[in-house]
């Protein structure tokens, strides 16, 4: 039974190390970048890469601000997704109030008709929506780089499936009490739906903070451009320039990461609550 | 009882009737999300394929109905070829790169027993939430093949440095390196949750029989996994076919860079509408390359909804 315990021991143990080194690996690209991105360019391009910076510097981070106005893009970025969250959340829950609760012709076919588009990639409609959007002359403005984000079906699909799991007679005793529809709605779904818009909202936001092919479409000025898109920019003007590059990446990469190791445990949890996605 | 007496006497004390008052309802809150549906994804939806059929300039004269000849041109169209070819290399050897490697994690890190879980969970994980843009242009460096801390290690192992990025051979699996690296972490945690769903009292009895743990793997974890697996094999394949980010960022964005990467060679589905489209402005065509898109995820949705049915009976 001893040699038992101790054989377990040993396998739980090279386990955890082996699992260990293996997460320094994963890790190991995130760690350079940060480390290279306090050393001059110089000391960057040196054979062996040094981890540990000889003489750290804030140089090349004053220089990427000179540079660029990531500020700007980091305030566009914010805001965009902040719209977009608040659009989505809104329309989510109202739609899928409507389709959980209210009986009314067509219900069924609308339903279907939004389900429909979770199958359908934003690749078949973004060439559609650019010319929609350069008919209303909304090229390079806010409105033209949020648009396309305001309504996400699988936002009203969610919704729908959470309000189903609210019980009618708490709604109709509300009736009986004389509350309006959109003080129920205001004062007795909402309320109930907080999980799921908490999650909703991680999600939009997460997805809205990465995206990256509609805003290339449509920003072009520093007013409008967003953190990723004004990354990808700066990185084509200091194409060699490596300690820039590296600065800036780390500068946009920092922020989320604490965000993560903050909120990580409801991004796991939204992830595997939604299945994927 | 009573409730719903008072209900219903309530719902005939007005004028309209409950069931017209409820439509009316409703439609009312179903209008905002329905104008913006209509106007953002429904409308430009039927409208790719309504421009498919065209020859179609953005906002220049000489748009004209052409029937079926985009897509005549494009079975002849070389680079579209190429895109689809590199499209199918890219995705062939990411996903299964990625699932096995993101299992063997996942598998590993479910052990009860093991020590310091949760930090090595968020690990494996943080690459997933790094953002995209930045991971890529990191990338772009440790790939350098002269100065680059991978080929340093590589030849410091004995090993050739591959030219990475700027040759024609080793652009793509570059940038298959890095994909594979930042999506680890989600199907990790897609597994994890998994896993976490399968009984412990099955292993238990398997291990009051004799079962050994490789035998477990085989014949309750893996069996009892696998709707999880093919479900998260269908969701990789139909992101990965639709990589464009570090495909841009790494070798196709800038002026100093070919459209494409080194002859070609990452010049992806996605990659060649967006060229298609935003750089020469036909969206006629973009949009027939779209609709071919379309058919190839639709075709693996359906799939995917056949294997699910038949496999989902544990």
């Amino acid at each position: 039974m001893h040699g038992a315990r101790v054989r377990r021991a040993i396998t739980r143990w090279g386990l955890f190390l082996t699992l260990t080194i293996g997460s320094a690996l994963v890790l190991a690209p995130i760690t350079f970048m940060v480390s290279a991105s306090f050393q001059p360019l110089p000391e960057i391009l040196r054979i062996p890469p040094a981890l540990i910076p000889r003489a750290p510097s804030l140089q090349n981070y004053y220089q990427v601000f000179q540079a660029a106005p990531f500020l700007q893009y980091f305030y566009n970025s914010l805001r965009a997704a902040l719209v977009t969250v608040v659009s989505v959340l809104l329309t989510s829950a109202l739609a899928g109030y409507a389709f959980a609760k209210f009986r009314f012709p067509g219900r069924d076919l609308l339903f279907l008709l939004i389900l429909s588009q979770l199958m359908i990639p934003f690749q078949l409609r973004m060439v559609t929506l650019f010319e929609l959007v350069f008919r209303w002359r909304l090229i390079d403005t806010f409105p033209g780089l949020v648009l396309p984000g305001l309504v996400d079906a699988f936002g009203i699909f969610l919704m729908r499936q959470f309000i189903r799991t609210i019980p009618d007679e708490l709604i109709d005793a509300a009736r009986i009490d004389g509350a309006s529809e959109l003080r129920i709605f205001a004062s007795i779904i909402l309320p109930l739906l907080k999980p799921a818009l908490a999650a909703l909202a991680i999600l939009t936001f997460m997805w809205n903070w990465e995206a990256f092919l509609w805003p290339l479409v449509v920003a072009s000025s520093d007013a409008v451009l967003t953190l990723p898109v004004g990354l990808a920019k700066f990185g084509e003007q200091y194409l060699i320039r490596y300690d820039l590059q590296l600065a800036a990446a780390t500068l946009i990469t920092l922020p989320v990461l604490l965000a993560f190791l903050a909120t990580q445990r409801y991004i796991v949890q939204g992830i595997t609550l939604t299945g994927f996605r | 009882m009573a409730l719903r007496l008072a209900v219903q006497t309530f719902r005939e004390g007005r004028l309209l009737s409950y069931r017209a008052r409820q439509a009316l309802w409703g439609y009312l809150f179903l209008l905002p999300s329905l104008a913006l549906f209509v106007l953002v994804v429904l409308w430009p939806t039927l409208r790719a394929f309504y421009l498919s059929l065209y020859r179609w300039p953005l906002g220049e004269a000489g748009q004209r109905y052409i029937g079926l000849a985009n897509f005549a041109a494009l079975v002849q169209d070389e680079l579209f070829r190429i895109a689809l070819r590199n499209t199918l290399y890219f995705t062939m050897v990411t996903v299964p790169l990625t699932l096995i490697l993101a299992l063997a994690i996942a598998l590993l890190l479910n052990r009860r027993d093991l020590p310091g879980k949760v930090p090595l969970r968020a690990a494996y994980f943080l690459p997933s939430v790094a953002p995209l843009v930045a991971v890529a242009f990191a990338w772009r460096w440790l790939l350098e093949p002269t100065f680059g801390p991978i080929n340093w290690a590589l030849r410091s192992t004995g090993l050739p440095g591959p030219g990475w990025l700027g040759s024609p051979q080793w652009a793509l699996p570059g940038i298959m390196l890095m994909t594979v690296w930042r999506d680890l972490g989600f199907y990790m945690v897609i597994f994890l949750a998994g896993l976490q769903t399968i009984p412990s009292e099955i292993y238990d009895a398997a291990a009051l029989d004799g079962a050994g743990s490789w035998r477990m793997l085989r014949h309750i974890t893996l069996p009892l996994l696998n709707p999880t697996l093919v479900l998260a094999a269908v969701v990789a394949v139909i992101d990965r076919i639709q990589v464009f980010t570090p495909i841009y960022v790494m070798t196709s964005g800038g002026a100093n860079f070919l459209p494409g990467g080194p002859l070609n060679s990452t010049r992806t589905l996605v990659l060649e509408i967006y060229f298609t489209a935003f750089r020469k402005l036909d969206l006629g065509y973009a949009a027939a390359e779209t609709v071919v898109l379309f058919m190839i995820l639709l075709g693996l949705t359906v799939l995917q909804l056949r294997l699910l049915e038949r496999r989902f009976e544990y």
